[in-house]
């Protein structure tokens, strides 16, 4: 264990206060670059998100947003470039992946809670077995943050007897326990039912308010004009655009902005 | 052939109109005992037919089994050899010590199935639920140390483990030893280590293209040739050798068959969570892959068990070569059919035994399955 784990004082690390939010980059990618066999799916991105900032990245299917945020705690590799998450380099040094992904959270569109194990042990297992956390202590944690996305009641149930919305919302709970600093959304409401995506959109929505520094795959409109303080554009690998909600949505300074916001509005 | 017609309409009806309150389910339709016949046996001519035809055949067939069990057979042969098939050749004054293993172990089982069930009410419970597989896993040399003595106790020679006992013996440490090496080996399979991977491959390759009475020879046999001189490891330890060896190939491909049942995301997640890469083979993957070929690994287990037979062949007296022997005493010449028949039934309760107990794990692991 290179990580000794700080008693929390909530579920969530409060920010110190001498760090000023939007100054110190959290993520910094620069001209990164992934190829799938001959399939050149991200072509040079840099973008660097600072600390408490959340940002959104819209796109056409297959413009290579995932692929860009699986990178970031190195679920997928690149070839060429550097991405920087909190001041350690993502190399091919298990140490330094392992480090960043207990310090990122990742919600996956598909939820992928763990089925054989119960909404509460989902939220436990990573503090007990990374953080090595005492049971008790990890449990109390896990309640609190099952509380806070509004499902203590179903903490002893099986993801497989939860609704959709409910596994997306363990599955925030579930990264949340282990008091990232940052906070991963790969397209979270894509695979649920329309009167599902608010319960899980509210709690990403409060959980920007706390401060918490987090890029989100989405297309939810209505999220990212509300949440986001930058919105970034991504076609064919390529970052086209990033702005401010209201420059984004408002005043598209490009062609293809214009073009893929026709087709989504 | 749907037995309740008007069930089925009439839940679909409900399903239709939503049900006011206060109303119960559905009539269960009433049909009897004379009404059941005619819908199952005789709803056409041909049904008619063969609904005779089958009784008269079951007639037929019981009166003469039943005859044959209860007046011709003579079970003086199984009553006068019972201890011989159980257990063997194992010396009368220390018979004690099987029934203080089948005690044991007995009492074990019962312990394990109060605290399982009772993990949820009781701390006490939960808390011995939680070392069962630790109790499980000392238990092996407490009832290895009863059957072979030693430390106290007049040891016995495993050439005087025969009958039930040593079929038993084979059967446990078959299973207690393919079982982990052909997680080890699956897993190997799929390892991203080039050598691992091959060496996997032809470890099981070769044994599955092999009879398992090959194997238990070449244990028998030619493994004595080639060690030297006065090293001669005990037989029944070869044979156990041979079981595991044979039987954890076959387990590696099952293991695998549920590892690969296994969706990659679950894999993403929980290296997303930072868990190092043994801890979620462990605690995410095995779980899951293990769960989805409980049946499989089962009948594994309920082959082997009746593959040890085999080693009647190499020599060693196992339930079947008990049974040989027994055909030999003078006095039972020609009771093939009693003997055999016995001797089938102690093999299909063991059987069937673990295919009960499988198919509970299964009902109790279910819980909560997608």
């Amino acid at each position: 264990m290179q990580r000794v784990a700080s008693p929390p004082d909530g579920p969530i690390a409060d920010k110190k206060p001498d760090e000023v939010p939007g100054r110190k980059p959290m993520i910094v990618a620069e001209n990164v670059h992934k190829w799938f066999g001959g399939f050149h799916v991200l072509r040079g991105i840099s973008l660097t998100v600072h600390l408490g900032e959340v940002v959104v990245i819209m796109g056409p299917s297959g413009s290579g947003k995932s692929t860009f945020i699986r990178t970031v705690n190195a679920l997928e590799d690149y070839h060429r470039g550097r991405i920087v998450v909190d001041g350690i380099e993502l190399t091919h040094d298990l140490k330094n992946i392992e480090a960043v992904r207990s310090e990122v959270g990742m919600v996956f569109q598909q939820f992928n809670l763990f089925p054989h194990l119960t909404a509460l042990q989902n939220v436990t297992l990573a503090p007990v077995w990374v953080r090595r956390w005492p049971r008790k202590r990890a449990e109390q944690v896990a309640m609190e943050l099952l509380e806070r996305v509004g499902i203590p009641e179903q903490a002893h149930k099986y993801p497989g007897q939860l609704s959709g919305g409910q596994q997306q919302r363990v599955a925030i709970a579930r990264a949340l326990a282990m008091q990232p600093k940052m906070m991963l959304f790969d397209e979270p409401t894509s695979a649920l039912d329309p009167e599902m995506i608010k319960e899980v959109l509210d709690v990403m929505r409060n959980l920007a308010a706390s401060g918490m520094t987090m890029v989100v795959v989405s297309h939810e409109v209505g999220f990212a004009r509300e949440v986001a303080d930058r919105i970034v554009l991504m076609d064919s690998g390529v970052l086209v655009e990033e702005g401010t909600p209201t420059e984004f949505f408002q005043n598209p300074k490009e062609e293809r902005t214009r073009r893929f916001l026709a087709q989504i509005l | 052939m749907d037995p309740q017609p008007q069930a089925g309409k009439a839940s679909l009806q409900r399903s239709r109109a939503l049900p006011q309150p206060g109303e119960g389910p559905p009539p269960a339709p009433r049909l009897g005992a004379v009404g059941w016949v005619r819908q199952n046996l005789f709803s056409t001519w041909y049904n008619g037919v063969l609904t005779v035809v089958c009784v008269w055949l079951l007639y037929a067939a019981g009166t003469r089994v039943l005859a044959w069990v209860f007046a011709t057979a003579q079970w003086t042969v199984v009553r006068v050899n019972l201890r011989l098939f159980l257990a063997g050749r194992y010396p009368q004054d220390q018979t004690w010590r099987i029934w203080a293993v089948v005690l044991f172990v007995a009492g074990l089982g019962v312990a394990s199935w109060a605290a399982w069930n009772a993990a949820r009410r009781h701390p006490a419970a939960a808390w011995f639920r939680r070392r069962l597989p630790l109790a499980w896993f000392l238990s092996f040399p407490v009832v290895v140390w009863l059957v072979r003595g030693g430390a106290g106790l007049p040891v016995v020679d495993t050439s005087l483990w025969s009958g039930l006992l040593l079929t038993l013996l084979l059967a446990v440490v078959g299973i207690v030893g393919s079982f982990p090496l052909g997680i080890l080996l699956a897993l190997g399979r799929r390892s991203s280590l080039p050598a691992v991977r091959a060496l996997s491959i032809l470890y099981i390759e070769t044994v599955r293209g092999v009879p398992l009475i090959t194997i238990l020879f070449m244990a028998q046999v030619m493994f004595p040739v080639f060690m030297p001189e006065g090293v001669r490891p005990d037989r029944v330890l070869r044979a156990m050798a041979g079981l595991v060896l044979f039987t954890s190939a076959y387990m590696a491909e099952n293991v695998r068959g549920g590892l690969q049942a296994v969706p990659r995301g679950q894999v993403e997640a929980a290296m997303a969570l930072g868990l190092k890469s043994h801890l979620v083979v462990l605690l995410i993957v095995l779980p899951q892959a293990l769960r989805a070929v409980i049946p499989a690994i089962v009948g594994q287990f309920i082959s082997l068990f009746k593959d040890t037979s085999l080693v009647a062949i190499v020599g060693l007296s196992d339930l079947t070569g008990i049974a040989r022997s027994i055909l030999a005493q003078p006095q039972f010449l020609g009771r093939y059919a009693e003997v055999y028949l016995f001797v089938a039934l102690v093999y299909w309760i063991f059987s069937y035994s673990m295919s009960l107990a499988s198919r509970r794990l299964e009902r109790q692991l279910g819980v909560g399955e997608r």
